[in-house]
């Protein structure tokens, strides 16, 4: 979707302000935020990219108005509601006012470690030849899905060149939607800035994204070494 | 006063609520945590043990222990170009947004930099959780049209005619900067190597410090 998350290339924000020696929190709220969140999702019920997808569906005033912890907190709420763990009722209440319903996996202490070091993978058994290889020139796709992608919008119906394969991956626009995983070739594409950017950008400037195939076409010649 | 509920937006000049006092957010996480762990969803352990793993196990010190190992073995170099993700693991640090590693070595002609426009996607196992400006608008926004622009507000001017290279971390990969080893640091230790290595250098809005300038 065309969100308010989409942030490359747009303008206004201001400069960068780097915290000198940052703690990895600023409140014992977000710390508690983080934690629910990642228990939470290790309940089984959402994939990754519908947490993602949750987040960059707020609305855009409330998605650049809140910080990032607030974000995934806000997403969380509606990720519990959409799956029937909680309702509106008992947010407003602050205390259980129904049953629960019984979870697929519950995240418990001793488990932390494993899971973490674990993590969730996203590659998965090729069963297909890649159809592109390092040095093809390809173009994005000029889509706009209103469910959830990962082409950015500064990225879209642009020529790049294939820079990296990646193996087979699962599919965001799919699993943030519960259409399965249907897994694709991943590859990294690199644009000159000129493509994106216009003549002004600076000439031996490189920006790459990760881009799935499905996303691609072919564009012209592999380029010569 | 006003009231708050759930979709008001918070006013961030107002986080730090003094006394009994909650602020919006505080209360809207609280209430959250307590249905959560009333309704047997979440072990409060379990979020304790997470806490403390980001807190106090993994930051940007695993991450400078695998660039001093690269700068020291070139055979591990090698390994990290090749599968950053079973190099990585090899210094025990691996999992969650971690899971594919690619490691990005920067050198006399190419200056690499990492950004992620669409969330915050960040190496957590190698770097910890990402820094607030990493999250922000400024950067997400910038770091893809004008990034030398965001390096010079990290102070860092590169060499005229070294090329910029912009990682923007859209899949489930994620990118590691190797940045040159610092001159004059021959005979260094990989301990007293990875005190060199900032968080900042590992992303690219930073360069290790020089010889001499490690903390202590």
């Amino acid at each position: 979707m065309n969100g308010a998350h989409d942030l490359g290339g747009q303008m206004g924000f201001g400069p960068v302000v780097p915290e000198p020696n940052e703690p990895p929190f600023h409140a014992e709220w977000e710390k508690r935020a983080l934690a629910v969140t990642l228990a939470c999702g290790a309940m089984g019920h959402w994939s990754i990219d519908a947490s993602r997808h949750a987040r960059e569906s707020l609305h855009p005033l409330d998605y650049l108005r809140s910080s990032y912890y607030e974000i995934w907190i806000k997403a969380l709420e509606k990720l519990l509601q959409a799956e029937g763990f909680i309702s509106d009722d008992e947010l407003r209440a602050g205390r259980a006012l129904s049953p629960p319903r019984a979870p697929d996996r519950l995240l418990h202490a001793a488990d932390v470690a494993a899971a973490l070091a674990r993590g969730s993978p996203s590659e998965r058994a090729a069963t297909t030849a890649p159809r592109f290889a390092v040095g093809d020139r390809v173009r994005t796709a000029n889509e706009h899905p209103t469910g959830h992608t990962r082409v950015p919008r500064y990225a879209r119906g642009r020529s790049g060149r294939i820079e990296r394969v990646h193996g087979v991956h699962v599919f965001p626009n799919a699993s943030a939607h519960k259409l399965g995983e249907q897994p694709q070739w991943l590859y990294t594409v690199a644009f000159d800035a000129q493509e994106l950017w216009g003549r002004s950008a600076e000439a031996s400037l490189k920006v790459s994204i990760d881009a799935w195939e499905s996303t691609l076409e072919p564009a012209g010649q592999r380029a010569l070494p | 006063m006003h009231d708050h509920d759930h979709d008001d937006y918070h006013d961030h000049d107002h986080d730090h609520h003094h006394g009994s006092e909650l602020s919006p957010i505080e209360a809207r996480v609280r209430a959250l945590e307590s249905i959560l762990v009333e309704k047997g969803y979440v072990d409060p352990s379990a979020l304790d043990a997470i806490i403390d793993t980001y807190e106090t196990k993994i930051g940007p010190r695993n991450g400078a222990k695998v660039v001093a190992r690269a700068w020291s073995d070139p055979a591990y170099a090698q390994r990290l170009r090749d599968d950053a993700t079973a190099a990585i693991a090899e210094l025990g640090f691996s999992g969650r947004q971690g899971e594919h590693m690619v490691a990005v070595f920067n050198d006399a002609r190419t200056h690499h930099l990492v950004v992620c426009t669409l969330c915050s996607c960040y190496p957590w196992p190698v770097l910890g959780l990402p820094p607030v400006w990493y999250k922000s608008a400024p950067y997400r926004s910038r770091a893809v049209i004008d990034p030398r622009g965001v390096l010079a507000e990290f102070g860092v001017r590169l060499p005229e005619g070294k090329a910029i290279r912009v990682w923007d971390s859209t899949a489930e990969i994620r990118y590691l900067v190797i940045p040159e080893r610092p001159p004059g640091t021959e005979g260094m230790s990989e301990a007293q190597l990875a005190e060199l290595v900032s968080r900042d250098s590992m992303i690219g809005t930073g360069l290790p410090l020089a010889a001499g300038q490690a903390r202590t």
